[in-house]
């Protein structure tokens, strides 16, 4: 069933449910944020409309700063504006910032310990018939390795919102954070009444007797959570919970439920080598290990087609879910 | 105007830095020569005459901010910094020693006197452009704080050096001064072999900055050249500053072989190993006096 206290969306089980791009949660809490702290800055490589930086842009034109095609001095300026004391927020494709510019960010923004907000937008394969070039699907591997960073996947643009004004203002605003958003309409799960709380995992889904923990983030949990939903018609029980800050990762709540429920299947729109997953059986190896399954991209690149297609594709469709959660039951 | 006593002051520190950095390159077994000895009157220059700055309260927010790009230089801004009285002179000799403030190159975590953590190539300009523009959002374009960038001339091969100079002109930084180490080598040889410059002059006004370029060993030189940038209007300044790698010591200097070692395992051609430590320092405190009086 889902989880009534977090007020979730009303319609996430329609046949069409409420759908919004994370990318527009973003740029609405982009200028709320900026709103609040003066001291918040934009600054964009070329991609300002896509990246949904452009209302903030025309409210605090001089706030903004036009980097051209440039991610590798997207973050280095950053990291100068921050030292003089800024909040900079910079936003590109995935691909290219963190993808083109991780020494840059690992040095000028990590090592040098400043509080620049990393947002890379058109992450996952759901990006669609733009190809594999630019599918970014190794970001989040690739940001939680360096000492400092934050990192947040949100599920939908709500939880795009909350998490862009939490990175301004609550106690993890000094650090270093990489927000991981995406192009297209995703359904809404949450409402702007959710709890959020970076670093704070909850639970969207509690199936009776429970036999298997879904641990995800991102758009993907949709599936998931119609994952859940079937299998409980089927006398199946399973809990969904929703990991939205991948580091750092909420390891009492997942260990918690690993010890009661004996067996995972991680859910991520990204390699399974090194991201979401990754760390939660890191967690879970160091703390309580339990049989695993893996949902996401198996050492694979994408390629051109709609977003549900690929998803089918590469074997993060409903169906697909349902399957691992039956093998990890079978494995315990 | 610099007067004729601060020209000798200066010059008299830059051959105490000089001695320092041999001192603490002997002490650390590891480290780069020529790079540092070669930028020890421009440091000097710096740190004693031009920056607005405070070594007894580094945190002071009306300051210059000095960004190091090419951290591997960093003996010459450690010991710049010791003889300036931000930290003890005695400390220089834990250079890339464990826990030491002196890290191999420069981190903040451990030395906050440091604007930036620098080592990896082609950054330290673009994070002066982000202070500067941010300075400007502030306080406008009449700020008194002026930002220095000291690049070398082989991180000039890095794409990120060229994006920030070209937000730079872009954004008519005026109050950013750039002084590039001109001194023609790198790791792996000349840089005209290895990747060529020229024309460098023409490469940065292409960029829309105000060029000049200076013996980078002349004090006044290069203090009139300081003078000339900060008055320039809607445009940020480039001060190609001509030097010589390992200047002071005529073994090292102009050899490219010397960019990486320390005294003690530089080239065994002209000086035995174990000697080089000891005729550096030698050479050093006896060409003082023509050293000194190289400035007019």
């Amino acid at each position: 069933m889902l989880n009534e206290k977090l007020k979730l969306h009303p319609k996430i089980f329609d046949d069409a449910p409420e759908a919004q791009p994370l990318r527009a949660g973003f740029g609405e809490g982009l200028v709320e944020a900026a709103r609040a702290d003066k001291n918040v800055v934009g600054l964009c490589a070329d991609l300002t409309v896509s990246t949904r930086m452009d209302a903030f842009k025309k409210e605090f034109p001089d706030r903004f700063v036009e980097m051209g095609v440039a991610e590798q001095n997207l973050a280095v300026t950053a990291s100068g504006m921050a030292a003089m004391g800024k909040v900079p927020f910079i936003t590109s494709y995935a691909m290219f910032s963190p993808g083109r510019n991780w020494e840059q960010i690992r040095t000028t923004i990590c090592y040098n310990d400043r509080p620049v907000k990393i947002v890379g937008s058109h992450a996952g394969i759901s990006v669609g018939p733009d190809g594999g070039t630019h599918q970014a699907i190794e970001d989040m591997a690739i940001m939680r390795v360096i000492p400092r960073m934050v990192v947040i996947a949100p599920c939908d643009s709500n939880e795009a919102k909350k998490a862009t004004i939490a990175m301004a203002k609550s106690d993890f605003a000094k650090f270093p954070t990489y927000l991981r958003l995406a192009r297209e309409k995703t359904p809404l799960m949450t409402t702007l009444e959710t709890p959020f709380e970076i670093g704070k995992a909850y639970e969207l889904w509690r199936g009776d007797n429970p036999q298997v923990a879904f641990i995800g983030c991102g758009p993907v949990l949709h599936n998931t959570l119609k994952a859940a939903k079937k299998l409980s018609e089927e006398g199946i029980g399973s809990v969904v919970l929703n990991v939205h800050t991948v580091k750092p990762l909420d390891e009492e709540a997942i260990v918690a439920l690993a010890k009661e429920v004996g067996a995972v299947v991680t859910v991520e729109e990204h390699q399974i080598a090194g991201g979401f997953g990754s760390a939660v059986s890191e967690a879970l190896a160091a703390h309580h290990p339990v049989p695993c399954e893996f949902i996401g991209m198996h050492d694979a690149f994408g390629q051109s087609g709609k977003p549900e297609e690929l998803i089918e594709h590469y074997g993060m469709g409903t169906s697909h879910i349902i399957d691992a959660a039956r093998r990890v039951i079978g494995r315990k | 105007m610099i007067t004729d006593e601060k020209i000798q002051f200066v010059a008299e520190k830059a051959q105490a830095i000089r001695e320092s950095i041999i001192e603490m390159l002997i002490a650390a077994g590891s480290g780069h020569t020529a790079g540092p000895l070669g930028m020890a009157d421009i440091f000097s220059l710096l740190y004693f005459h031009t920056l607005k700055h405070d070594p007894k309260n580094p945190a002071w927010a009306e300051r210059d901010r000095l960004v190091l790009s090419n951290g591997h230089i960093c003996p010459v801004q450690y010991a710049t910094m010791a003889h300036a009285g931000y930290f003890p002179v005695e400390e220089l000799k834990t250079l890339r020693k464990f826990g030491s403030k002196l890290q191999g190159h420069p981190h903040r975590e451990y030395l906050d006197s440091v604007e930036v953590s620098s080592g990896p190539l082609g950054s330290g300009l673009g994070q002066a452009v982000g202070m500067a523009i941010a300075e400007r959002m502030d306080n406008g374009v009449t700020s008194p704080k002026f930002f220095y960038a000291l690049l070398s001339d082989g991180e000039h091969d890095c794409g990120v050096m060229w994006e920030a100079a070209m937000l730079a002109g872009k954004q008519h930084l005026h109050n950013l001064i750039a002084i590039v180490d001109r001194n023609n080598i790198q790791i792996d040889g000349i840089t005209e072999d290895i990747m060529p410059l020229e024309p460098l002059r023409a490469k940065w006004e292409a960029f829309n900055w105000h060029v000049q370029e200076v013996d980078g060993h002349n004090l006044r030189a290069l203090d009139t050249a300081i003078g000339e940038a900060k008055s320039v209007n809607a445009k940020p300044s480039v001060i190609i500053a001509h030097t010589v790698p390992g200047k002071g010591i005529p073994e090292i200097e102009r050899d490219y072989r010397w960019h990486g070692d320390p005294p003690g395992k530089g080239p065994t051609d002209k000086i035995p190993a174990d000697k080089q430590g000891e005729v550096f320092l030698h050479e050093l405190r006896t060409l003082r006096g023509k050293i000194v009086g190289e400035h007019e």
